[in-house]
């Protein structure tokens, strides 16, 4: 009788080698596939990789809701939603060049690492042609990196770091969502007309890749309409408490705070800031004044009753007139209950954008579906006339300034559109030094 | 000068939070031995139930408003607070109003339950286990609970404002002499380092001189010999974990309107509060406490600008920097009693 002897070094030989061929990435490896990942049966699975757990899993589960129905919409089921306003007229309600949509999930916990890893998860395990998704510049800029290793098409979900489309870029990732430049290119004006060209501001900036491009835009714009910079202070992602950096604000001479904060920093520096009593201020003969760039519906409602009157700017907001917004309002809030978020409401677009693109090439070859984005133009999903500009990847469309509603009329109900700067306003060269460095690459199809 | 003052004085409230936390943790250590990682969940805790009495006292039933619409074009519902109709507009609006103070009450005998049923339920099977293990699963208990807030109320902030006559701020500075408008300090915080040193008078006033206090005293000093004077010691301690979680409760219920709860709010102080309970010393109550205000009052100098001119990023490492410095130079901590985690 023979027997088995295992040995501890036999075993840990034995399991480094097997780990090491299990752990070698397929995704690289030459194939039959034209293409990574190309969908063989009747079937073509979509990879959404959002925060599922963390501090914008709410969010994230917006965008969840939002891919679902996105899905929905294109087996044609549901009512359609902006499928019926959507210029294009490509899909055809039967799935992506005939192959019903399917799809997975991976949870981006925010973090760059964990984003990587379940987008690499749904690409070698789960044969995903394309990834979407996330809630933040950091995630997005190290996703559409994999993804352009990968050889799948990225569609950023929030992501508003002018880096995303600009020093980052990359010819696999396409941004639908605006960013940093185009919000201070459409806050500065409206900025100016309300409170008087003659401000001091004082900026507190998140310290990371959004915030640096915020704080840089807004400087520039609100200098640029006659306003001086008293200082732009970093504040660590991982703050709180924003006191201690409230109150030299007081003091510093400035009469208006520019809040460079997102999501949960935002609720909180906002909430401290009015709790000072900096809107009750007079400095410099001036009511004090504070300003968000960014807002994000979603999260200023755990700011409560701090957001009245306070502007900023957003991509979309439900409360909007157009067709395509009330087709997907409607279609969204009949299935769900309450209206969706701007999150929301780019990874829906993006979802049908991709599957468009699809459909023009004939193909799920990232090359081929990229070389559909490059100067598409299109209507129909919320934003008015949209632009895919060929050199970077990005939209170009008009821009909400919003602000917190004084009268809310529902919890839903907090921003109001102040004003909608046509894109022209917000329009930059590719060259533009806010945009420079890096470049798009060439598009990889990988296999 | 006023900046100065204004830095002291947010310290002093930062302050004021770090020392509840870290009063409690020493506790539950000095008493217990144990090395509490859900104390910081326990924190978050107590603002989820002012958070919770906020949502008790809207519970409202809903009526169809014909003339105005909702987002998809239907007939409005109107929800109107149960206790708004039992007890009219500005006695019902009142009581929601001050949901937070409220709290205070009803937080007391949650977190209690809470505290004693932790001590009862996990940690006195991990008494006679390594540190390692109690850190583990208390750790692993403070994710639990999280996830469980998560679950019922998202991960997104919950606003939970302070009653409107406490809202806003007031000039300080003219208290002191300055001109006007030099330093503003908003009212809830100024609330919040009184209460806190409350409530931390009130926990040392019960350790010294009640006849509980003084058995848990010569508890936390010589277990055993209580033991053989036949005091159950045991159940002592595990009221002063309930007291301990109870006081973590008070300073989350507190904390509430000064930032929106979250569900992760107990992680971002449990480590430093575990540092303050280091620098402090191991075990020492005033030492905790002192730890507490001192990291506080630094941290907040340390945001300053003049400061992050000449040390830039010094907001981020501070405590970490002094409590290097006070273990390198005093390795038990400011207020350390020998014997304490060394043997």
């Amino acid at each position: 009788m023979s027997k088995l002897i295992l040995t501890r070094r036999g075993l840990l030989k034995t399991g480094a080698v097997a780990g090491a061929g299990l752990a070698m990435p397929t995704v690289f490896a030459s194939g039959a596939a034209a293409y990574t990942n190309e969908p063989k049966g009747g079937t073509v699975t979509l990879g959404f990789n959002v925060p599922q757990s963390g501090p914008y899993a709410d969010e994230g589960a917006d965008e969840l809701r939002a891919y679902k129905l996105a899905v929905e919409h294109l087996n044609g089921e549901g009512d359609g939603g902006m499928l019926n306003t959507f210029s294009s007229k490509a899909l055809k309600g039967n799935g992506i060049l005939g192959k019903k949509v399917t799809y997975v999930t991976g949870d981006t916990q925010t973090k760059s690492d964990a984003a990587r890893a379940s987008a690499k998860s749904m690409i070698e395990k789960d044969g995903a042609v394309m990834i979407t998704g996330g809630s933040s510049s950091g995630v997005a800029i190290a996703v559409q990196g994999l993804c352009q290793d990968a050889g799948v098409i990225f569609m950023a979900g929030l992501t508003h770091s002018n880096d995303t489309t600009g020093k980052d870029k990359k010819a696999n990732g396409f941004r639908h969502f605006f960013n940093a430049y185009m919000s201070a290119a459409a806050l500065a004006p409206v900025l100016a007309n309300a409170y008087g060209k003659d401000r001091k501001f004082y900026m507190l900036t998140a310290d990371y890749t959004w915030g640096w491009t915020q704080a840089a835009s807004m400087k520039a714009f609100l200098e640029g309409a006659g306003w001086t910079m008293v200082k732009d202070v970093r504040t660590p992602l991982a703050t709180t408490d924003f006191s201690s950096y409230i109150a030299p604000v007081m003091n510093s001479g400035a009469d208006v705070l520019i809040l460079n904060h997102y999501g949960g920093n935002m609720v909180n520096s906002l909430t401290n800031a009015v709790n000072f009593g900096l809107r009750d201020k007079m400095v410099n003969g001036k009511q004090f004044e504070i300003v968000v760039p960014l807002y994000s519906r979603l999260m200023a409602k755990g700011a409560g009753e701090n957001v009245k009157g306070i502007l900023g700017s957003t991509n979309w907001h439900w409360s909007l007139q157009d067709e395509g917004t009330k087709a997907f309002v409607k279609s969204f809030g009949t299935k769900y209950g309450f209206p969706p978020s701007q999150a929301a409401h780019t990874v829906y677009c993006q979802t049908l954008l991709y599957a468009d693109a699809c459909e023009r090439a004939g193909t799920f070859n990232p090359c081929g579906v990229a070389e559909a984005l490059e100067g598409f133009e299109f209507d129909g999903l919320g934003n008015g006339k949209t632009l895919y500009r060929a050199d970077d990847h990005q939209c170009f469309k008009d821009v909400l300034v919003v602000r917190g509603k004084e009268k809310p009329t529902s919890e839903f109900d907090l921003l109001e559109v102040v004003e909608k700067t046509p894109v022209e306003k917000v329009r930059y060269e590719p060259d533009n030094p806010f945009f420079k460095g890096g470049s798009l690459g060439k598009c990889n199809p990988g296999a | 000068m006023d900046a100065i003052i204004l830095q002291i004085l947010n310290g002093l409230d930062k302050g004021s939070a770090y020392a509840l936390i870290a009063l409690g943790l020493t506790l539950i250590f000095g008493t217990l031995g144990v090395v509490n990682f859900a104390h910081g969940a326990i924190f978050m805790l107590g603002a989820f139930t002012a958070v919770t009495l906020d949502r008790l006292l809207n519970m409202s039933f809903v009526t169809i408003d014909p003339t105005r619409t909702n987002f998809l074009g239907q007939p409005l519902e109107v929800k109107t607070p149960y206790i708004v109709s039992w007890f009219g507009d500005s006695i019902g609006n009142g009581i929601i109003d001050w949901a937070v103070p409220l709290s205070i009450l009803f937080s007391i005998p949650i977190m209690l339950f809470i505290g004693y049923a932790m001590e009862r339920g996990i940690i006195k099977h991990f008494y006679h286990r390594p540190h390692a293990d109690q850190i583990l699963v208390t750790f692993g208990l403070a994710i639990v609970l999280q996830e469980i807030i998560k679950a019922f109320f998202g991960a997104n902030p919950i606003p939970t404002p302070a009653p409107a006559a406490f809202r806003g701020s007031f000039d300080f500075g003219v208290w002191l002499g300055f001109p006007a408008n030099a330093i503003i300090y908003p009212y809830w915080r100024m609330i919040y380092f009184l209460f806190s040193a409350i409530v931390i008078s009130g926990v040392f006033a019960f350790l010294r001189f009640t006849t509980f206090g003084m058995v848990v005293r010569a508890g936390m000093a010589d277990r055993e010999t209580v033991g053989l004077l036949g005091i159950d010691i045991d159940k002592r301690f595990t009221i002063m974990f309930g007291i301990a979680a109870a006081v973590a409760g008070l300073a989350g219920v507190m904390y509430a309107p000064i930032n929106s709860p979250n569900y992760h709010m107990g992680m971002d102080f449990l480590v430093l509060s575990f540092v303050v309970v280091v620098v402090g010393g191991m075990g020492s109550l005033p030492g905790a406490v002192l730890a507490g205000f001192l990291l506080g009052v630094l941290e907040s100098f340390a945001s300053m600008n003049e400061i992050k001119s000449i040390l830039p990023g010094i907001d981020q490492i501070i405590i970490y920097l002094i409590a290097i410095i006070i273990l390198l130079t005093r390795p038990r901590g400011l207020m350390g009693r020998k014997g304490v985690m060394e043997d």
